[in-house]
């Protein structure tokens, strides 16, 4: 081995090492990928929050784009993320559905009343079996279903401004002119 | 005041105690409760991420814990279970990842760098015997002679 490989190499590998750390940084462990992605919606029919003889069911999300929105009222980043909800709701390119996720109807209803609501429908989950469908494990989450009922894209944690503007409605826009 | 730095030690070593508490689940016989035991072991919690579901006490975890209950009592298997967590969560929850393409560097990694560490050092053994003793020089050798005493020694007669 000539000598300057082997002073060489304690080097690189150090540099290799320290890149890989580096990227590890960068990276959340809390964005686990959902298998879910690309696959069919997973089927529900549950009652609805504010009509409680009313179900929603997987099948209502057919047809068209929409989102899924699953929310709780005991969840701190869904207050931070609710605004941003009514205003894309007013925008009024997308569907907008709920999920509430283990909460209980009487404080549900009236976060709508206090904060708005930006959803088409509410799925009540009391004991957040679909939410184990769904996969979720951290609210807030949105799904992005499009026109054939197939998951195209979730967010885990709260939707920001630069998700909505950047990722949410340019895919939102490419979805609706899919042909179903 | 001295025992102090004891009974901290002491209250953390029980803390796992106070942690997440198994849920009462029946089982009635101790094949199933250890055959649930060591499937939730196995599992990883998605929440507190570095727990498996055994240790965790996110309500999540509660659930999938009462889930996987429910699953076992209506008689599905282990595989059929993982199967069914590994759908909604992906391969993240197993601790165990399966054995394919995309984790050969975690199944096998350590063994290409232990084969790689055994190479190197067999080749740094091998290279250290094929060389000689370093040799002394004149002036080496009559100092050792000086040291070892006025020559008389038998083995500075040879060289």
């Amino acid at each position: 081995m000539p000598a300057f490989l082997r002073y060489l190499t304690p080097l690189l590998l150090f540099l290799a090492l320290a890149g890989l750390l580096y990227r590890g940084l960068s990276l959340d462990p809390h964005r686990v990928p959902s298998p879910l992605i690309g696959k069919p919606a997973p089927a529900f029919s549950l009652p609805r929050l504010q009509h409680a003889d009313a179900t929603l069911s997987s099948d209502d999300l057919k047809g068209k784009v929409s989102l899924l929105n699953v929310w709780a009222t005991w969840c701190v980043a869904c207050r931070a993320e609710h605004p941003l909800l009514v205003q894309l709701a007013r925008q009024g390119v997308v569907p907008i559905y709920g999920l509430n996720y283990k909460d209980t109807r009487p404080e549900a209803q009236r976060w709508l009343q206090r904060f708005g609501n930006p959803y088409l429908a509410n799925a009540f989950d009391a004991d957040g079996r679909v939410g184990i469908d769904w996969g979720v494990y951290g609210t807030p989450e949105t799904f992005v279903i499009d026109k054939r009922g197939v998951i195209r894209f979730k967010q885990i944690g709260p939707l920001t401004r630069d998700v909505i503007d950047n990722t949410l409605l340019p895919l939102i826009r490419r979805l609706q002119e899919e042909t179903a | 005041m001295r025992r102090a730095p004891v009974l901290i030690v002491l209250a953390l070593v029980a803390l796992p105690v106070f942690g997440a508490g198994l849920e009462a689940f029946q089982f009635g016989d101790k094949v199933p409760e250890q055959r649930f035991k060591s499937l939730i072991a196995e599992l990883r919690c998605l929440v507190c991420q570095n727990q498996s579901l055994a240790d965790s006490d996110a309500d999540l975890a509660h659930d999938l814990r009462q889930e996987i209950y429910e699953m076992m009592a209506a008689g599905r298997s282990d595989q059929e279970i993982v199967d069914f967590l590994v759908q909604r969560y992906g391969d993240f929850v197993l601790y165990k990842p399966p054995v394919e393409p995309r984790t050969w560097a975690i199944w096998y990694g350590p063994f290409v760098l232990l084969l790689a560490g055994l190479l190197i050092l067999v080749h740094t053994l091998r290279q250290r015997r094929r060389q000689p003793p370093p040799a002394f020089s004149a002036e080496e050798r009559a100092r050792l002679d000086a040291l070892l005493g006025d020559g008389a020694h038998e083995d500075g007669k040879h060289t």
